[in-house]
């Protein structure tokens, strides 16, 4: 049973990179993981300023032009900073904060494990 | 109660993370782009307002010691109080060009507004759409950049240029 | 005049409380069984000017007095008086006069309904917590009072937020605040625990009912604010990892955790380092969540207006709080030793535990890891949807078997034909599965695995319904109901993401578009002047190319003179098979409207499912003692 327990936290840490948006609309995804630098905490999809309806023409011509949404993103963030995607890169900034929830699984599940082992040394006795 | 590893962990992250707060309350959670500073800007290709024919790119701007690129538009109000301070810079200050990029606007109302306030720029180029806004990473109006011969960004200022930021340019250009 | 009542009864409350400590106090010192009748009148006393105090502010709201700078800030005489009776709550000085109700409230309630229960645990429950109302008092009385003053007195109020006018956002608050601050009590009731030693399955039963209570409130508070983020806030989503959405699920796990914990505690009595560990964690969450939304520390779209000053007193309480409880804890601390067969539903428990901490971790670090780079680093960063999906939402497929086949171990141990039952639903589960995508469209591999263990959690749900109404199940028709809701939760969630469509274009008057099967024209837009707004209604006609239907769709654009704002309402046709969804927005000097048109499937259900969650809390609440 220690073995369901490892291979919980496998597959937490595998779906986690397979997973992805497949809507139909990968415009609109684009819109939602951009940020509006004049908004009080809204998305470029959700705003209605004008500065979103600007970046929207800008990410509709690079989706046109064939560029990926990491070009796009990657653009944008060299305009603007990285404060404008809401998905936060994978670098030396931002390891931490998608590492620590994974470390906090294991940790929990460890606990877990050491609890029912014991349990289990102590019935054999 | 004993004194034990845990404990001491469990103190002292307490500590940090409530130090952490303490400090985060000071800071301005308003975003602005001032990380730009340092950077280069992208080409570009600026038509002329007046005549579709003529353009300039970031090539031109190579040519200048200092390249002031204002964003203005004839409906914006913030743009008549700063009007002043760029035609100052462009008449006692030969050290720096300004360009002007009339954003989201009609040629007529742009010539009107320039003709009302003065024409402080070497170049005035036509931005329909905002687009080219983007490529700046401007966010607001007005809003203008100050880059030396190589392209880099050596100031932002966002909203209008006041008499602060005015003397702040002098100094840079010097 | 009101001023000086409102005040007076605070400070006499104040007072009152510190009365009610030292009385308590030296009580528990003598010998006595019973507790000293004139704390019960003091207690009693001290509620009265709590609720009067409450009453004051309304009626300052009701009459439009001015001389309140409250009630002058977010009141209009034009309002109509449900909702000047709403603006009472709906900021943030008079928020905090209700969470000193709820405080207070609780104090007095916890006092008589615990009778049963040992008598210096009760006083010093009531101590701790009257050291929080003192606390609470303070921050009232200096920096936050309701009942201030402004000269000369304005002919006007400021108005309250058009958006604000809403009875789903008017009930919103204090739903939300009978969760956050009801978990005062057994914080208070936790340290009475260390200090009186008075533990285990006795404590459990002390403050069960009180968890529950806060749990379903909790609940049903973040439900309905969900429900008018949907219907008001034009967006055609019902939760945005928003950092007060976020602050607000925060006490929620940790609540969700605490109560299930606390059947084992109660039925086997162990984990109570734990519980004590999760009654502590819960209302300092609640009161961390507080000073990240109201201390302007967060940029969001639904704060209250911040201040620093505000954010520095809550933060000098919170370190209180903190340090005390961890003083406390550490002090009385007493190894625990454990009996956890795998096979045994107090280990499920403690799973369910594990995942609940995992998620309440994962949003905490997701909110606060901006705020620590930014401070220790400089560089800002942005922690938005995206992060939350991809961490938690894998994880809710394994919560989901787990919910269905923990509850049916039995204590202690059980036998592995539990095993065999659950691989015959999984495949009844895949069938299912297969059959949606044979007939409604394929979708990526996380989907299916969601469906599949939602549709796991329902059948086998289902399955204990029939057990229970057979007789064959005695107990746990709430947990069934809950966790049965909860699988048509998500499923009805993920069909939602799954068959959406979704659709952001700019049109003019005249202009038609296509899209997926339906026609959109846009026909007119009228002007209109209503009682406090002017409005602009556009007209869609929105043909169903499918079956001919046509329907009209009419968002609006409004703008309120008091104060000024621009909003934009959705036009929402909510069916029992999917809700339409239409925005209209301006776009300025420019002929063009920004329209953004959605189909969602089965909208209606995930409200109706999530409801039915908070409904099972309830039915908890009024089963008989020793029905669980």
């Amino acid at each position: 049973m220690k073995i369901s327990f490892f291979l919980l936290v496998v597959y937490a840490l595998i779906t986690t990179k397979t997973y992805s948006s497949e809507s139909q609309n990968r415009l609109l995804e684009v819109y939602k993981n951009l940020r509006c630098l004049v908004c009080q905490g809204q998305s470029i999809a959700d705003s209605n300023s004008d500065f979103a309806a600007t970046i929207k023409l800008v990410v509709e011509d690079q989706f046109k032009e064939g560029k990926t949404e990491d070009e796009i993103y990657k653009f944008l963030m060299n305009k603007y900073g990285e404060w404008i995607v809401y998905q936060p890169t994978f670098n030396k900034n931002n390891f931490l904060l998608w590492v620590l929830p994974y470390a906090v699984l294991i940790f929990g599940g460890f606990i877990i494990f050491l609890v029912v082992r014991k349990t289990k040394r102590n019935k054999v006795n | 109660m004993k004194i034990s590893i845990s404990k001491i962990i469990i103190f002292s992250f307490t500590i940090f993370l409530l130090l952490v707060f303490w400090q985060g309350l000071k800071k301005d959670n308003n975003y602005d782009t001032e990380n730009l500073i340092g950077s280069r800007i992208s080409s570009f290709q600026l038509i002329e307002i007046n005549n579709n024919d003529q353009y300039i790119s970031e090539e031109d701007l190579k040519k200048n010691k200092f390249t002031l690129i204002n964003f203005f538009a004839s409906w914006c109000a913030p743009c008549r109080t700063e009007h002043k301070y760029l035609l100052n810079l462009s008449n006692k200050n030969k050290k720096i060009k300004i360009i002007g990029i009339n954003f989201k606007d009609k040629k007529k109302n742009a010539i009107n507004f320039l003709n009302e306030l003065g024409n402080p720029y070497n170049f005035v180029g036509k931005d329909i759409n905002g687009k080219i806004s983007i490529l700046f990473g401007i966010y607001g109006i007005p809003e203008s950049i100050l880059v030396d011969s190589d392209l880099t960004v050596i100031k932002k200022i966002v909203g209008p240029i006041d008499k602060v930021q005015y003397n702040e340019i002098l100094e840079l250009v010097q | 005049m009101l001023s000086n009542i409102g005040i007076g009864l605070v400070i006499l409350i104040l007072a009152l409380s510190f009365l009610i400590i030292s009385i308590a106090y030296y009580d528990s010192k003598t010998s006595k069984q019973v507790i000293k009748k004139s704390i019960y009148k003091l207690s009693l006393l001290q509620t009265t000017f709590t609720i009067l105090s409450f009453f004051t502010l309304i009626i300052g709201f009701i009459n439009s007095d001015f001389s309140l700078i409250n009630v002058y800030e977010n009141s209009h005489t034009t309002k109509p008086l449900f909702y000047k009776i709403a603006g009472t709550w709906g900021n943030h000085e008079g928020s905090l006069l209700l969470w000193v109700n709820i405080l207070v409230i609780f104090s007095y309630l916890f006092l008589v309904f615990n009778h049963t229960h040992n008598k210096k645990f009760r006083l010093y429950t009531l101590i701790f917590q009257n050291i929080l109302i003192i606390g609470f008092l303070f921050f009232l009385l200096l920096n936050s009072n309701p009942f201030n003053l402004i000269y000369p007195i304005p002919l006007e109020g400021l108005g309250l937020n058009p958006i604000l006018q809403d009875p789903a956002l008017a009930v919103h608050p204090p739903l939300l605040y009978i969760g956050f601050v009801g978990c005062s009590i057994y914080f208070s009731a936790a340290m009475a625990s260390l200090i009186s030693g008075y533990g285990g399955k006795l404590f459990a039963q002390s403050i069960k009912t009180w968890v529950k209570i806060s749990w379903c409130f909790q609940t049903l508070g973040i439900i309905v604010g969900s429900i008018w983020a949907y219907y008001e806030l034009g967006w055609g989503g019902f939760w945005f990892w928003d950092p007060v959405e976020n602050a607000s699920l925060l006490p929620w796990f940790a609540i969700t955790a605490l109560m299930h914990s606390l059947i084992v505690l109660e039925k086997r009595n162990t984990l109570y380092a734990w519980v004590i560990i999760l009654c502590l964690l819960t209302f300092i969450l609640s009161v961390t969540g507080t000073f990240l939304v109201r201390s302007g520390i967060l940029n969001s779209v639904h704060t209250f207006a911040s201040d620093p000053s505000r954010g520095i007193y809550i933060l000098s309480f919170l370190s209180l709080m903190i340090f005390s409880s961890l003083i406390v804890f550490f002090m009385k601390y007493k190894k625990e030793t454990y009996n956890f067969n795998l096979k045994s539903r107090e280990t499920f428990i403690l799973v369910n535990n594990w995942f609940m901490i995992f998620f309440l971790v994962t949003i905490l670090i997701g909110m606060l890891y901006p705020i620590f780079l930014d401070v220790l680093t400089n560089v800002k960063i942005s922690v938005g949807p995206p992060f939350f999906n991809i961490i938690i939402i894998p994880l809710v497929v394994p919560l989901l078997f787990l919910m269905a086949i923990g509850p049916n171990f039995s204590w202690i141990n059980s036998r592995n034909k539990i095993f065999y039952k659950a691989l015959f639903i999984v495949l009844g589960s895949v069938a299912i599965n297969v059959f949606i995508l044979y007939f409604f469209g394929r979708y990526s591999l996380m989907s299916n695995l969601i469906f599949v263990s939602a549709i796991f959690l329902i059948l086998y749900s289902l399955l204990d319904i029939k057990k229970f109404f057979n007789k064959k199940l005695k107990f746990g028709l709430s947990r069934i109901i809950s966790h049965l809701s909860f699988g048509f939760l998500i499923f009805f969630i993920g069909i939602n993401h799954q068959f959406s469509i979704e659709e952001d274009f700019n049109l003019k008057v005249g202009d038609i578009k296509k899209i997926s099967s339906y026609e959109i024209n846009f026909e007119e837009i009228t002007m209109k002047e209503k009682k406090n707004y002017k409005v602009a209604i556009g007209s869609f006609k929105l043909t169903n190319l499918k079956n001919d239907m046509v329907q009209y769709l009419n968002p609006e654009i409004r703008i309120y003179s008091n104060p000024e704002t621009l909003t934009y309402e959705a036009a929402i046709k909510t069916k029992i098979t999917s809700d339409l969804y239409l925005t209209m927005s301006n776009i300025s000097r420019s002929d063009f409207y920004n329209i953004k048109f959605q189909n969602k499937p089965f909208m209606i259900w995930i409200w109706i499912s999530a409801l039915m969650i908070a409904v099972g809390g309830f039915i908890q609440l009024n089963l008989k003692k020793n029905e669980d």
